[in-house]
């Protein structure tokens, strides 16, 4: 048995109005790459962050390999003393200084520094690492892989015990990461215990030795890689058993008409966020949905349909007219609405009313200059409020003081108004009460009835069943299957998402 | 394409990556800083051959362009600290003038000499640099705000010292500030045909060793290192195990202590001091440092850039006194298009990085 080099122990960790980690144990060991999963608010990172000393656990014990105490980390420079470090998605390095500098600056103290030593010290590490950069480079004209690699370098000449690499991987391109892949392989050989995020499935069974899957702020269990298929995975990350779940399908998403009128179709669309080109069509009355793991590249399909990431190719026909959607004021304009997956940053404006919120979409497409009367707005926001079963105290209460289910509501509202051909909800019932879950998903399927095209993104996989009628199913940025029909089961999505060789097959 | 694929590859390619490496390491602060000294010769030149019969033919005109702005090139090389950091200090005309006039009336009136001067000078600009630098960096507070306070405060202290303008009376003060290194072999003949040396300040030398030490901050030492550092990514430098704080109070302390020199050096040259002195000052050590290619974004510059700019801008005023123009629009105009091109020229690098990057 290796030793362990990291062990954490009952790490409790909340914020306010959430348990971010219950109970959580974690072991790494020497020599080993270990993969950190979970879906969104599963607590991986807020677990990396305790480690790293970025937050600071309520209870537990932390203990590393050679330190008889248990350790309190309190800050990310103390972390690193102790031989952890952490590579990020984002480079934190410094582009304007060289890499020899971006090695050993802030390391020591010293007044002057003899910088010749130590760009021959550089050359060294990087050549044993295999890492193509020159010490007197600057930073920034390296590529993004050859900084993460430096960022690594500089951590093993640390002599980090613990390293973790936190979406290391989101960036690059194929070659890159096997080139990282056989960097961190060789770290491995060399005893060091490294931490590996990421929402690559193929990446994990490429490169990882083990496994340690949360969910909800809790442990799941801790597997060995050959140990556990990719379908078991994706259903641990998913928190659901396979077998027994196949009867949840719903029948009404069925009965819904199918006019064989298309209202959008997308031929080989990409966008700037790393999307693989992709067709996509909706017919009226239809509710489609995006299933896949976070990260899968299910927001960024309809975020370029949107034209709410930068579209790089391809084209979008809207009732078989080809358009050309620059921007999302665009799309509103042809009668698409997109409600954002993050309402906080993309939906609310906090300090504004409810009846603010509500017509600002349709006002954005009116024209700033021809405002609405107050006693418009004011029917509008009325008739909404009732529609919808919003609880607010008047149409002039600040959005803020609402309640999540009814923020979602009001912003629901907002879209409605603009009376679209094709709506989109990305994650309309995350963080929200059992109720307005439901009457969400009722009324997606009021409006489908009623001709609303309407896709529906969700992380849970029975809302999709219960509301959709075709669903999309994405890995790792490409569509790799489409189920319908008698096909849809929680057993057939998840073998989809997992793919490879337990895949039955997709058409 | 990456280097990624490209870097392990030996082969017959090598002589000519090898001269693509090396054009490489032109780094954008060199790439500036070229620009920046090829644009002050080009300048120099066209002057002497244009207007060599207006002074700029004699070898004088070039020291004096040396001694107008010795003062300058100090402060201007604290500003460039600052800026490396990402932040900025408007107060150092205010400091000037406080030096000035506070050291002006010491040496008059209470018997200070030179010594006793000089320390006052230091001990004004370090407290302002100490008591923006906490304010910055331990409060965060908007750099631009606190030394804008800083600057009223420093022109405010001068009125309440001393309305009216004042001459150093202090004969010993005086004969030192009227010495001159005379430069062996160079010289002019004035009209009568008498060979005069050229004479230059010694305020100059002083400012010329600051100028290399401050190089050598800057480039060798980890505290220099750390100001590009926190200028190009606070949040990286953070993580990178650099006191951020630390640093950018540092920043403004050295730009304080710079200041307090280049206000001694203000006064030393000028003998003089008054509320309106050195209006503006701030402003021209600013534009010199960025015609000398220090980034307002911070994390960009070179010490030797912000000399050059400084003596660009002297060059420019030179010129503009010498076609005889008494407007004092036309050297604020023509510093102004030299700004405008400056900035224009850096955005273009920056946005062409951006682009390589992506």
């Amino acid at each position: 048995m290796q030793n362990a080099v990291l062990r954490m122990r009952g790490i409790y960790k909340s914020f306010p109005g959430v348990r971010a980690l219950q109970n959580v144990d974690f072991r790494l060991c020497e020599g080993e790459i270990h993969a950190l999963m979970g879906e969104n608010g599963a607590g991986k990172s807020t677990l990396i962050k305790v480690l790293t000393g970025v937050y600071v656990k309520e209870s537990g014990e932390i203990n590393l390999k050679g330190l008889d105490k248990p350790v309190t980390i309190k800050s990310p420079q103390e972390a690193q003393k102790l031989g952890i470090s952490t590579v990020y998605q984002e480079i934190t390095l410094c582009p304007n200084l060289t890499v020899a500098e971006n090695m050993f600056i802030g390391r020591t103290d010293e007044l002057i520094v003899n910088w010749k030593k130590r760009i021959e010290k550089t050359n060294v590490i990087l050549s044993s690492l295999g890492i193509p950069a020159k010490a007197t480079q600057q930073l920034s004209s390296c590529s993004i892989a050859v900084q993460q690699m430096v960022a690594i370098a500089r951590a093993v000449d640390m002599e980090c015990k613990v390293l973790i690499l936190d979406e290391p991987t989101s960036s690059l391109d194929d070659q890159e990461v096997s080139k990282l892949f056989s960097l961190m392989r060789d770290l491995r050989d060399r005893g060091v215990g490294i931490i590996f995020v990421t929402h690559f499935l193929d990446q994990v069974y490429e490169v990882c030795d083990k496994i340690t899957v949360l969910r909800n702020g809790e442990l799941v269990g801790e597997y060995l890689i050959r140990d556990l298929p990719r379908v078991e995975l994706v259903s641990k990350m998913l928190g659901k058993e396979l077998g027994d779940l196949s009867s949840l399908h719903n029948e009404t998403a069925c009965d819904i008409a199918r006019q064989q009128e298309i209202v959008i179709e997308a031929n080989e669309l990409s966008s700037d966020s790393g999307i693989k080109p992709f067709n996509f069509k909706t017919c009226k009355g239809e509710v489609t949905g995006f299933a896949g793991l976070l990260g899968s590249g299910r927001s960024e399909c309809v975020r370029a349909i949107f034209g709410a990431d930068h579209v790089t190719g391809g084209e979008i026909k809207i009732h078989g007219e080809s358009v050309r959607i620059t921007s999302p004021l665009k799309a509103m304009k042809k009668g698409i609405g997109y409600l954002s997956e993050d309402r906080k940053r993309d939906g609310i404006i906090g300090d504004l009313s409810v009846r603010e919120n509500m017509i600002l979409a349709l006002q954005v497409m009116r024209g700033f200059f021809k405002p609405f009367s107050k006693a418009q707005a004011q029917a509008f926001a009325d008739e909404y409020i009732k529609i919808l079963g919003i609880k607010t105290a008047s149409a002039d209460t600040p959005i803020s003081s609402l309640s999540g289910g009814n923020q979602q509501k009001v912003i629901l509202a907002r879209w409605l108004l603009t009376h679209p051909d094709y709506l989109i909800l990305d994650e309309p019932t995350r963080g929200i009460d059992i109720g307005t879950k439901v009457d969400i998903q009722k009324l997606v399927l009021k409006l489908a009835e009623e001709g609303m095209s309407i896709t529906f993104i969700s992380s849970e996989i029975e809302e999709m069943l219960r509301t959709c009628s075709r669903l999309i199913v994405m890995r790792d940025l490409n569509i790799v299957g489409e189920i319908k029909g008698e096909d849809m089961t929680q057993d057939r999505i998840m073998h989809t998402i997992a793919g490879g060789a337990t895949t039955h097959g997709d058409s | 394409m990456s280097s990624l694929n490209e870097a392990p590859q030996i082969g017959r390619f090598d002589g000519i990556k090898n001269k693509l490496m090396q054009r490489e390491k032109l780094t954008d602060t060199a790439f500036l800083l070229t620009i920046t000294i090829t644009l002050f010769f080009t300048i120099y030149a066209l002057a002497v051959i244009f207007l060599g019969d207006k002074g700029f033919g004699k070898v004088q005109m070039f020291f004096n362009l040396f001694n107008e702005n010795a003062a300058l090139i100090v402060i201007a090389c604290g500003l460039s600290i600052v800026m490396v950091t990402g932040s900025i200090d408007i107060s150092v005309g205010g400091s000037t003038a406080l030096i000035c006039t506070s050291c002006i009336v010491g040496l008059n009136k209470y018997g200070f000499n030179f010594l006793t001067s000089l320390l006052l000078a230091l001990a004004i600009g370090l407290a302002f640099g100490i008591l923006q630098g906490l304010l910055i960096a331990y409060l965060e507070i908007q750099p631009f705000i606190v030394t804008l306070a800083g600057m009223f405060l420093g022109r405010g202290l001068v009125a309440l010292i001393e309305v009216n303008q004042v001459q150093v009376a202090n004969p010993a003060f005086e004969k030192l500030s009227g010495a001159r290194i005379e430069i062996p072999f160079l010289g002019d003949y004035n009209k009568k045909g008498i060979f005069l040396q050229s004479k230059l300040e010694y305020g100059v030398i002083v400012a010329l060793i600051i100028v290399v030490l401050i190089f050598f901050l800057l480039r060798k030492t980890s505290l220099g290192r750390s100001f590009y550092a926190v200028g190009g990514n606070p949040q990286s430098a953070l993580m990178l195990g650099i006191n951020v704080k630390r640093t950018r109070f540092m920043a403004h302390v050295l730009c304080g202590l710079l200041a307090g020199i280049g206000g001694f050096l203000y006064l030393f040259h000028t003998r003089s001091g008054s509320v309106q002195q050195a209006t503006g000052l701030e402003m021209d050590a600013i534009s010199a440092s960025i015609i000398g290619g220090t980034l307002l974004t911070g994390g960009v510059g070179n010490i030797f850039g912000t000399l050059f700019g400084v003596l660009t801008g002297g060059t420019v005023l030179l010129i503009v006194t010498a076609i005889g123009s008494q407007d004092p629009w036309w050297p604020q105009i023509t510093r102004a298009a030299m700004l405008c091109f400056f900035i224009i020229l850096q955005s273009v690098i920056c946005s062409r990085k951006r682009n390589k990057s992506e």
